[in-house]
């Protein structure tokens, strides 16, 4: 039986409208709309080329030095500042880490970090460069917030919302191009849920929204019932949306580019036992290992998240309920 | 007395009544500090030997009132090294910024003071203890008040064992890049690290011309002069955009001549008895004799 399970009134025809052109775009918007906010960079540019002659003086960029980095923009959010810090996923999130804890974190400080190349966004850099602990480490830290946008539409809907909210957040950047158009308004803390189903919910975040996207139409054409849920904010979570899924779906996925640990798969375990709901789930993530370096198609075909594969796996569990 | 009432009375040509002034603070803070050396006890090396810089920068030097903390143009002083505060807190008691009877409940669940700084307490601009952060803080602070036009200065006491941190190098480097000359790091050269003399694990020196060739103004001074200090401090550049550094030697444990420059006298919690012949000692009436436990922290 096939189910169009597309939420009524909430379509993906519908689509909510990305407020600026691009991320370059939306900063330059906002920072002459905010003087507090100031864009930073450990000489990562790659998404913010434009800055330096946009910001002026409010482009602030340290070199190779993300723990300089993270202390400097606690400092300047001391005095008021709201820094926007950009640098690669990996070096941020880890090697600045005790930085982010202790100076970001203890003083719940309004700083933005936005981790770039995340997850299998890496791609043929190799172990040294995967950031697929960032979640885990990130939400470890009291009063950090995490977005995990899906493409650069999601990016540019919760944009003005991340940086005006006064908490510090991790921003797991991704700006690549959407596999559908986004049709929810974005809230902080609410997942979009693009469709309910009752035999299994794919629950995922950030690079892997599109590839699950295609694998729910494949689902679709075997017969099944499939949910689809874009958690954007993984803390933080929407529990509502996790648990209405659990209570309607007979299998829960979730999917992601981080390790097994701590991740997504942690979050609806976590979220699951306070509730005291034990139903079937098919964690796909990076267990207890790196992934292979390659070019990104590459590596979702040889480590098995490209739709194709979700779909198999998802099939393959389901044939065992 | 008030940090004004100190200040003016260093204003004029009385610098000797000035700096015996000094003297008498820095003396009625290291028994503040003494008296925190038990009941769980505290870094005391490390805090005697910057409360004469302490005391110097606060009453002579830094514009900060705690009544007009929102001015914009006032200047900040961040202790990085952190297990120093009790130096902190001894001078900001003196100086009435804090409730000395709040030192009572040092360690204890009903107030915030305890080992390394927390802001709550008036006068802590930031949080410390992690060593290596606070020079990167404070590069940002320096940063937002040269982006505003402004005209404060920040100060960033930093521990010569807290060099061993790459972090420092980092913010060092960025510091001469950035051309902050409203940045003033200050090292507290009493010449031990945790356990053990700097130079015997990681030397340090030339420590000067490692900062100097780091593109940093860099000076020397005795920490515990009170007349070198003022020359220092006064000729601080303003204009040469550069950032200062100013090396300040001074000796652990300074004043209690039964601990100073001892590697195994950096943490110590004494009994009340031996805080009774230290304080004795302080005031110059009696030696201590010390036979409590010497502890190994880190």
């Amino acid at each position: 039986m096939y189910v169009d399970d597309a939420v009524s009134g909430q379509g993906p025809s519908t689509g909510a409208v990305a407020p600026f052109p691009s991320y370059e775009a939306g900063l330059t918007t906002l920072l002459a709309r905010d003087d507090r906010l100031i864009v930073m960079t450990a000489e990562n540019r790659a998404a913010i080329r434009g800055l330096p002659t946009v910001a002026g003086p409010r482009f602030i960029d340290v070199g190779i030095c993300e723990q300089t980095l993270v202390g400097a923009a606690a400092g300047l959010a001391l005095r008021g500042r709201v820094p926007i810090v950009h640098a690669l996923a990996t070096f941020l999130t880890m090697r600045a880490f005790e930085f982010i804890r202790t100076d970001v974190g203890i003083a719940g400080l309004p700083v933005k970090l936005v981790g770039g190349f995340p997850g299998f966004l890496s791609e043929a850099n190799g172990p040294t460069h995967q950031a697929i602990e960032d979640v885990a480490l990130m939400r470890g830290i009291p009063g950090m917030k995490v977005w995990c946008p899906a493409d650069e539409q999601d990016l540019l809907l919760g944009l003005d919302a991340v940086l005006s909210d006064p908490a510090p957040w991790y921003l797991r950047y991704h700006a690549g191009p959407a596999a559908t158009t986004h049709h929810a308004p974005f809230e902080i803390g609410r997942a979009e849920v693009f469709s309910e189903g009752t035999d299994v919910t794919l629950l995922t975040y950030g690079l892997l929204f599109g590839e699950c996207f295609r694998a729910a139409s494949m689902l679709r054409t075997h017969g099944l019932s499939v949910g689809l849920v874009n958690l954007r904010t993984l803390k933080p979570i929407d529990r509502g949306a996790i648990l209405t899924a659990a209570r309607r779906s007979a299998l829960l996925v979730t999917v992601e580019d981080h390790f097994l640990t701590g991740g997504l798969f942690s979050i609806l375990a976590e979220a699951l036992i306070t509730a005291g709901l034990a139903v079937p789930v098919l964690p796909l993530a990076l267990d207890e290992r790196w992934f292979k370096p390659a070019l990104l198609p590459d590596v979702l075909a040889y480590e098995g998240f490209t739709a194709e594969s979700i779909a198999d796996r998802v099939l393959r569990r389901l044939s065992q309920l | 007395m008030t940090v004004n009432e100190y200040r003016l009375a260093s204003v004029g040509s009385d610098h000797a009544a000035a700096h015996g002034d000094l003297k008498a603070l820095a003396h009625r803070v290291r028994r503040r500090v003494v008296r925190l050396a038990t009941d769980g006890g505290c870094f005391i090396g490390a805090s005697l030997s910057c409360v004469d810089l302490l005391a110097y920068l606060y009453t002579h030097w830094l514009k900060v009132d705690q009544q007009r903390l929102d001015d914009p143009d006032r200047d900040y002083l961040l202790l990085s090294k952190g297990h120093d505060v009790p130096a902190l807190y001894g001078l900001l008691a003196e100086l009435g910024w804090l409730d000395p009877s709040r030192l009572q409940r040092h360690l204890k669940v009903d107030d915030d003071i305890y080992w390394h700084p927390n802001r709550r307490i008036p006068g802590v601009e930031f949080h410390s203890g992690s060593l290596g952060h606070l020079l990167s803080v404070g590069l940002g602070i320096a940063l937002d008040i040269r982006l505003r036009g402004g005209t404060g200065r920040v100060v960033v006491v930093l521990g010569d064992g807290e060099l061993n941190e790459g972090s420092i190098w980092e913010s060092v480097l960025v510091a001469a890049a950035k051309g902050l000359e409203n940045l003033v790091a200050v090292v507290d050269r009493n010449g031990f690290q945790a356990n053990v003399a700097t130079e015997e694990l990681l030397p340090l020196e030339p420590l000067t011309d490692k900062f100097a060739t780091f593109g940093w103004h860099a000076r020397r001074v005795d920490g515990h002069d009170f007349s070198a200090l003022a020359e220092c401090f006064d000729t601080v550049p303003v204009g040469c955009g550069r950032p200062t550094v100013v090396i300040a030697d001074t000796v652990r444990g300074k004043g209690l001549p039964s601990i100073e420059a001892r590697a195994d006298r950096w943490f110590c919690n004494f009994s009340a008895d031996e805080v009774t012949q230290l304080l004795g000692e302080l005031d110059g009436t009696r030696s201590a004799e010390i036979t409590s436990e010497v502890l190994l922290v880190r």
